[in-house]
């Protein structure tokens, strides 16, 4: 086991910081745990969905009479049957909210903007009938030219997806449309007087394929709505609260109509954020009075839901002869895919984010064009900015023979350093992450025959946001604690940690579940590595509320005022305060259980809050690739993930969080791309093709927990799970450009791109000769 | 079109069914017999989600139509356990925290256990090459691997 934990203050705790078993694992190493395919209901029809076969068209007219009449054909439904929406964006969680393309993505409008997009849906009684009454709408399509490369979709002349489309932030406004939805801006101090400090100065162009998410549950729910519009939805995501309020604008309804459970989720990334088929399922029941399924195909989850951001992107950053990085400047145009909202906005605020820096400057363009609109993915943006500047400060490095630990040790972001996108930092651990490198067995472990070493830096802020929890103090002292943010990879254990820590309650007398919709107040969604940091926070205030509610019982019973009454941490119970307040004997909960209905009646402990001060989460990883000259390939023989924690509550389920994230940063790096042809359909929408990795591919990853406590979590609590997929992408660049001595620049680095960098090489040095 | 009569025994209990000619063996279970432990990741068997065993041998249940399961041995994820105790390997999951949504778990651990009867004493890299049909996204394998070995480990010492 990997026991590295880099902790000040770590044996305060008694459960804090163990590895018990998670509360929900029975049920899911025996099958039993129910996810968004596994639940029935009496009557269900199948639903599906038509699919667009042209990359870019006009929708002149949809007939579904033919699917209609079809025996066994219950509804039919295409956009016109949901609330039209004005064209507004908001602010909402990680990304931003526009209705209006919700719904378009939800179902196509007057045009179709990507391959695959989906058109109308059917609810039938099997799912053979629901095939033959997809292929009796008839969809007449009027085909436009179409644009993929975010460089082409910027150049003017390209087809345009919206003819009133006007680049936001920019001033004046354009006077005419294009394919550019938005320019962020982020400037700190003067990159010209920083350049002009400095004694090297490297500048370089990055590009990165669109990379999915890739859970492997495809999207699925099930949805009943009675005859007086009372609607439930069991459905696998990461907010179900989100799902509600997002069916309930798109169809037009009150929120307290819909009842939505959280089934357990086969992993997320950020792409269980939205709604596809959600409020589909919704709109067929209330047609058809009767409970709809819809489960969507591999397929259809690659080429219709997520991926994140491909880019183009530009990197300048000056540094002087003693290694003090003078001025960074970034350029970042990321694909949307078919409809604003590409996660360059976060792209722009992490990119320089691991240093100290005076002047920075960035710029953001956010680009649609005829790919499915992108979807949160596991730190959204971080890995594509941060890649492309981790790869020049190697760069930088190298060039002015320093230590690439060293470097940048002499610039990195501390307590008091100012963001460019505006915080200053409180206490962070990227210093002691890069410490924790250079100390590692890894760092100093000898390369062999082809094999190069690279390290990046990573960084994610983190979000907190509202959460509601309650705790039940039960008639036999045992509790039960509900959540509202979906549990993916182990939350549910963590909370109890946190509760059997402040109660000193054993594990096993705390039940812990994720509510539905109508029995927490509202919850924002599992995502910004939120859940641990903000519901353990509503866990541990609602365990003091308990704490405070047992104090009052028992001074009750003991007539004595709440003053004389005390909770001793030690022994988990309440007791008198002193010896004035006479000889009482301390009280378990499981005593003030008892008494409970004869002093006030139930105990519950509740906490509703709106969870500020996440901190945020820095990573230093070291990757060793070895590269076979013949064919290209490159292959991780050796990896560290250090990153802070904060606090690691469940040190098994932090290291499971670097290790997955480092896993997909790999897979982004090294093989993962969505490849289109020229006629823009996308030609790997299966796990054959879309490679991601498998085991064979990857070695033993190694982890360090650093724990710097984040000081507003009453545990010190960070999020870690997004910060961790984004240094991989340069750690292995940086390894490949060192085993192979040519800098790479693109993502993939597949066998194919490595090959023939290397043959270009090899035939250069040949002409040399 | 006429179903077809399918007698198959599925975790050592005798199961008759009717099923239609195109109907794969993870319909049957999930659809038919609401078995749902066994998952369905991509149906063309590429992710492993949906193994299980027939006649010991490992399968992919999407590739397998439900009546080639007629007069075959079924073994799923809800056979792992045997009354109160739970498969070494399903505790050894547990104990090493290998996993995280879960939802690749069934077919993993059907896949090990697959393993486990052909190789009780696998290498590192045999557990890895075994395992390379079963798609995890969320752990990154190591723990995975780690808790097959200490499985196997605990196995060949019972």
């Amino acid at each position: 086991m990997q026991d590295k934990v880099k902790s000040p203050m770590s044996s305060e705790f008694s459960v804090i910081g163990t590895r018990p078993v998670r509360p929900d694992g029975v049920d899911k190493v025996t099958g039993r745990a129910r996810f968004g395919a596994d639940l029935n209901m009496s009557g269900q029809l199948v639903g599906a969905v038509l699919r667009s076969p042209h990359v870019h068209a006009r929708i002149v007219k949809i007939d579904t009479s033919a699917a209609r009449a079809l025996d066994g054909v219950k509804a039919v439904v295409t956009q016109k049957d949901f609330v039209s929406q004005s064209n507004a964006t908001t602010n909402f969680g990680e990304g931003t909210l526009n209705l209006m393309h919700t719904v378009t993505n939800v179902l196509a409008g007057d045009k179709v903007l990507y391959h695959g997009h989906a058109v109308a849906a059917v609810a039938a009684t099997s799912s053979a009938v629901a095939k033959q009454a997809l292929k009796l709408i008839k969809v007449e399509y009027e085909v436009l030219p179409h644009v993929i490369d975010v460089d082409e979709a910027m150049a003017p002349g390209a087809p345009l997806l919206f003819p009133d489309m006007i680049t936001e932030g920019v001033k004046p406004a354009p006077t005419t449309p294009s394919n550019i939805a938005k320019r962020i801006d982020i400037v700190l101090g003067d990159v010209e007087k920083g350049f002009n400090e400095a004694d090297v100065i490297i500048e370089r162009s990055f590009k990165t394929a669109p990379v999915h998410q890739g859970y492997i549950e495809p999207h699925a729910c099930i949805a009943t709505v009675s005859e007086d519009g009372q609607a439930e939805l069991f459905v696998s995501t990461q907010g179900h609260w989100i799902v509600r309020m997002l069916c309930a604008k798109l169809l037009g309804w009150d929120i307290n109509k819909i009842k939505v459970t959280a089934a357990e989720i086969g992993g997320g990334f950020g792409g269980k954020t939205v709604v596809y088929l959600e409020p589909l399922a919704l709109l067929l029941s209330q047609k058809s009075r009767r409970p709809v399924k819809m489960v969507m195909s591999r397929e259809d989850v690659i080429r219709a839901t997520g991926p994140t951001s491909g880019s183009s992107m530009t990197i300048k950053m000056g540094a002087t002869k003693d290694g003090r990085i003078v001025a960074g400047e970034a350029l970042l145009k990321f694909q949307a895919g078919a409809l604003p909202g590409s996660p360059v906005g976060p792209g722009c605020m992490c990119a320089f984010a691991p240093y100290d820096l005076a002047n920075v400057k960035v710029i953001g363009y956010d680009v649609v064009s005829n790919r499915p609109k992108v979807a949160a993915y596991r730190a959204p943006g971080a890995p594509i900015s941060e890649y492309a500047v981790e790869s020049v400060v190697d760069e930088l490095a190298n060039k002015l023979g320093i230590d690439p630990i060293e470097f940048r040790l002499k610039n990195v972001a501390k307590q008091g350093t100012k963001a460019a996108y505006g915080p200053k930092f409180g206490p962070v651990g990227m210093a002691e992450a890069l410490e924790a490198a250079k100390a590692s067995a890894h760092w100093r472990t000898p390369l062999g025959k082809n094999q190069g070493r690279g390290i990046a830096a990573g960084f994610w802020f983190n979000i907190g946001g509202e959460t509601t929890v309650s705790l039940v103090l039960n008639e036999d002292g045992t509790l039960g604690l509900t959540a509202g943010t979906p549990d993916i990879g182990g939350l549910r254990a963590s909370l109890c940690m946190m509760a059997s820590e402040e109660l000193k309650v054993p594990l096993e007398k705390i039940r812990v579940q994720i509510g539905d919709t109508n029995q927490l107040g509202y919850n924002f969604l599992t995502g910004g590595s939120r859940s641990t940091f903000s519901s353990g926070m509503a866990t541990v205030e609602a365990a003091r509320d308990i704490k405070k509610e047992a104090v009052k019982r028992a001074a009750k019973l003991w007539e004595l005022p709440e003053e004389a009454v005390e909770w001793d941490a030690a022994s988990g119970a309440v007791r008198p305060a002193g010896p004035n307040a006479g000889k009482h004997k301390p009280m378990t909960l499981v005593d003030i259980a008892k008494i409970a209905g004869k002093t006030g009646g139930p105990i519950v402990g509740y906490s509703r809050l709106n969870a500020h001060g996440a901190a945020p989460s820095f990573a230093c990883h070291i990757a060793d690739v070895e590269i076979d000259p013949e064919t290209g390939k490159a292959s991780i023989v050796r990896y560290t993930a250090i990153q802070d924690a904060g606090r690691a509550i469940h040190p098994s389920y932090v290291e499971g969080q670097y290790q997955g994230g480092v896993a997909q940063g790999i897979g982004w790096a090294l093989n993962e791309e969505y490849i289109y042809g020229t006629d823009g359909k996308l030609q790997n929408a299966g796990f054959l093709d879309y490679r991601i990795p498998v085991a064979s591919d990857l070695p033993m990853l190694d982890t360090i927990i650093i724990e710097v406590p984040n000081p507003v979590h009453p545990y010190g609590v960070r999020g870690v799970g997004e910060t961790c997929i984004v240094p991989p992408l340069a750690a292995i660049s940086n390894a490949v450009s060192m085993a192979t001595g040519v800098r790479f620049a693109e993502l993939p680095m597949s066998p194919p791109r490595i090959l023939a960098a290397l043959d270009k090489a090899r035939a250069e040095k040949t002409a040399k000769m | 079109m006429a179903k077809h009569h399918v007698h198959t025994t599925i975790n050592g209990d005798p199961i008759e069914l009717l099923c239609d000619t195109g109907e794969t063996l993870l319909d049957v279970l999930r659809n038919q017999l609401n078995m749902t432990g066994t998952k369905e990741g991509c149906s063309t068997g590429d992710c492993g989600a949906c193994s299980v065993t027939v006649d010991g041998r490992l399968v992919c249940s999407c590739l397998m139509l439900g009546v080639e399961a007629n007069g075959k041995k079924i073994g799923t994820i809800e056979g792992l356990a045997s009354g109160d105790a739970l498969h070494p390997l399903q505790q050894k999951f547990l104990e090493h925290a290998a996993l995280q949504c879960g939802v690749c778990t069934p077919g993993v651990l059907v896949a090990s256990k697959a393993l486990l009867e052909k190789n009780p004493d696998p290498t590192e890299t045999e557990v890895r090459y075994w395992l390379a049909g079963n798609l995890c996204r969320c752990t990154g394998y190591d723990k995975i691997v780690r808790a097959v070995m200490d499985a196997a480990k605990e196995m060949r010492s019972a």
